[in-house]
């Protein structure tokens, strides 16, 4: 099994062939890895699809497999591995970062107490929040 | 840390939520517990909120209304650098720079009362023009630094404490900026608090460069 770390948090995958910076992975293994799928427009998540010309999906097609980390990283999207392949971490590309926060909107994020009862900042709708930040360092 | 504030505000709709940029829970667990609080607290251990708000120190925050929007985008919450005048022998600082650094935090308290109680009428709520003028924003190596700092943290957490190390100090390498990055990781070199010779080496490099971001507030010093 591989670990990838998403936006999400953390998934497993099975079947994944790591060489390098590539990761290939079945065509069904690419959604829960990213979010994203691989369709005849493009990448896509949601209505949102990203174009892949022929030629460029020849290279990240092989033997019914998708190079998925030369893929995200072909959208402009970071991603690094670990030594031996079997943790990956897929990120948000800066582009994107950038407009969510000059979009004003407030990422949302969740979390949990020191209990470890999940809190998201959207549950927190309807009123005025102070997010802030400390640390114990 | 927001305790007194929360308690004079909470009758106005009004939520603290503090986020505390620690790997590891435990760092930051007598802090909460010993503070008594009644507000959210919640644990980071992968700054993910530092990621995706694009913060790169604390105390940092954001003033965010009722619909989720931020009338303040990310920026220094309250804190000021009076502690680079410190005499690092006695670890006394002089009286001008306490003076400083007590004025920043109350100008930026009385700033935060005064959006809670008036909202889009206070003076310190920005517009949506001035709101997106403030958005300081991600570069592609700060994007990447901060999949090599998650990555580094996950490994160091499964016991794999070299190839974590890389990836964090390679996080460090992309985004000399982050304070966050670079003082977690220094945290278990030092004694408590990530404030040895190497902090102080790499605070005063920061030459006339602040090291909490100046805030575009009336009154801040």
């Amino acid at each position: 099994m591989t670990t990838i770390l998403n936006d999400t948090g953390e998934v497993t995958v099975p079947d994944a062939k790591a060489d390098s910076d590539d990761l290939w992975l079945t065509e069904a293994a690419v959604e829960t890895a990213t979010g994203w799928a691989l369709k005849p427009e493009g990448f896509c998540k949601g209505p949102l699809c990203v174009p892949i010309g022929d030629g460029k999906r020849g290279d990240l097609l092989k033997d019914g497999r998708v190079n998925v980390a030369a893929l995200w990283r072909h959208i402009g999207r970071p991603v690094v591995s670990a030594d031996g392949g079997d943790v990956w971490a897929f990120g948000e590309g800066a582009e994107d970062m950038g407009q969510a926060l000059t979009s004003l909107e407030a990422p949302d994020f969740t979390l949990p107490d020191l209990d470890g009862t999940l809190h998201s900042l959207s549950d927190f709708r309807g009123r005025k929040v102070f997010l802030s930040t400390w640390a114990s360092w | 840390m927001w305790q007194t504030l929360y308690d004079e505000l909470k009758q106005h709709n009004f939520m603290v939520i503090a986020v505390a940029m620690d790997s590891r829970s435990d760092a930051a667990r007598p802090w909460i517990e010993d503070a008594n609080i009644d507000y959210v607290s919640l644990i980071d251990r992968d700054h993910r909120v530092a990621a995706l708000y694009n913060m790169v120190n604390v105390p940092q925050a954001a003033w965010i209304d009722e619909q989720g929007r931020f009338v303040r985008p990310p920026e220094t919450a309250g804190a000021y650098e009076g502690f680079r005048q410190m005499d690092r022998a006695t670890a006394t600082m002089p009286e001008e720079a306490m003076a400083l650094t007590a004025n920043a935090k109350k100008t930026y308290l009385a700033a935060l009362n005064d959006w809670v109680v008036n909202g889009t009428d206070s003076r310190y709520a920005f517009d949506s023009a001035a709101a997106q003028a403030h958005v300081a924003m991600p570069t592609a190596e700060i994007a990447t630094a901060h999949v090599h700092f998650r990555l580094g943290q996950y490994l160091l957490r499964s016991g794999r404490s070299d190839d974590g190390d890389r990836h964090l100090r390679e996080a460090i390498r992309l985004h000399p900026d982050s304070w966050n990055m670079w003082r977690q990781h220094a945290e278990p070199m030092a004694t408590g608090i990530a404030a040895g010779p190497e902090f102080w080496q790499r605070v005063d490099q920061l030459g006339s460069d602040r090291y909490y971001a100046k805030v575009d507030m009336e009154g801040m010093p």
